[in-house]
């Protein structure tokens, strides 16, 4: 049986050493560039006729952009609206790398913790360093809630230091460890259906076909969940107490 | 998009028997009932398929804040040990302090309090659990927006 884990291998396909620091083209680079190739092509031959009653594509490219408009509007509410682009380029990223990687023989790169954990500290630093903009030194009351007792605190504020600081790792690892589990599953049920023969291949073959099913909901679900955290961060940053 | 269903077969069959106006009047009424009951059932099929990746996203999420507050504190706590040489004693006293701010982390989640550092509703009131099952996401945008 082929190993299972074998489909996370990072392979070097164009190398360029940039003196110590090895910038080589890889398997995870490249799917990350067709990625973004993808979401620049679905937007603009999306929107190239601008019809004012949309066909499929313009339909599929403008609900899009209205899904991640409704959730900044709700979770961060009129404020939250220049920070548009930034969490829709998120969103579309996340959610195109997760779908591409379903395709057999593609790579998914958001099974790599070294890139969720890239773009959950991209969020926690920028979350940090516009709620420290916003409110100055008025920031650090944020590791005391209101109407604790004071003899609480050298208790209290360790915790919510370690609970603020936990954020981008609870991030990462959820989106990484989803990809990475729902991949795995599949390749190893998959490995099974031809051992078992005829007779006895179509129950790893039916799990495998929910399964799909299944990781187009994963996919789905945790490039919202993603950016609805990234949207709840951005709320408590500006938005203070 | 509607289903032709038995009621407005037989108002189409029975068209020439009565007077128009009437006809159309009982047609209307049909219709109408018809759609309600669509819609209806499109309401309660969206809700369901809602709540269950409601579920299903809560379960990874709570799963997730605990390990990674851990993981934290644990981290801070074994580097500490590393660099001021005393070995076992901010691990375990990091080690509470993650597993508290992870208690607190799922707690926060599962009370639908969001991610702020508050212990209770900005109002002061107490969450009501089987409320927010009702309607997690638009009670959760409305507490953000307060």
């Amino acid at each position: 049986m082929a190993n299972p884990l074998e489909q996370f291998t990072i392979k070097t396909l164009i190398p360029i050493p940039l003196g110590e620091v090895d910038a080589s083209l890889t398997n995870s680079g490249l799917f990350m560039v067709l990625t973004v190739a993808a979401i620049s092509l679905f937007l603009t031959i999306g929107m190239r006729q601008r019809l004012l009653v949309p066909g499929r594509w313009q339909s599929l490219a403008e609900i899009s952009y209205e899904f991640i408009a409704c959730m900044i509007r709700d979770n961060v509410g009129s404020e939250g609206r220049k920070y548009f682009p930034f969490v829709f380029s998120l969103f579309m990223f996340i959610l195109f790398g997760n779908l591409i990687g379903l395709i057999p023989y593609a790579f998914t790169f958001t099974s790599h913790i070294a890139v969720t954990f890239a773009m959950a500290v991209v969020v926690f630093l920028g979350v940090t360093i516009i709620a420290i903009a916003r409110h100055g030194l008025h920031f650090f009351s944020f590791f005391l809630p209101t109407g604790v007792p004071k003899v609480m605190a050298p208790v209290l504020v360790p915790i919510e230091i370690l609970s603020y600081l936990s954020r981008p790792i609870s991030l990462s690892i959820r989106l990484f460890a989803n990809m990475m589990a729902g991949h795995t599953m599949m390749k190893v049920f998959a490995g099974f259906i031809i051992p078992l023969g005829i007779l006895g291949g179509w129950a790893p073959l039916t799990v495998d076909v929910a399964l799909t099913a299944f990781e187009f909901l994963v996919a789905f679900l945790q490039a919202y969940v993603f950016t609805v955290l990234t949207c709840l961060y951005l709320n408590d940053a500006i938005h203070l107490h | 998009m509607f289903q032709l269903d038995g009621n407005v077969e037989k108002a189409l069959m029975t068209m020439s028997d009565n007077s128009p106006q009437e006809n159309l009047k009982d047609l209307d009424k049909r219709l109408n009932q018809a759609r309600e009951k669509s819609s209806a059932n499109k309401q309660s099929i969206s809700s369901i398929g809602k709540e269950q990746t409601y579920g299903y996203s809560m379960a990874v999420r709570i799963g997730t804040e605990m390990v990674a507050a851990l993981i934290v504190g644990v981290g801070i706590g074994y580097s500490l040990d590393n660099w001021l040489e005393t070995k076992p004693l901010f691990l375990v006293i990091f080690f509470f302090l993650g597993a508290g701010a992870g208690t607190l982390n799922v707690y926060r989640a599962a009370r639908g309090l969001g991610v702020a550092p508050r212990y209770t509703e900005p109002t002061g009131g107490v969450v009501s659990l089987v409320k927010r099952k009702e309607a997690p996401d638009r009670d959760a945008s409305e507490k953000k927006r307060k």
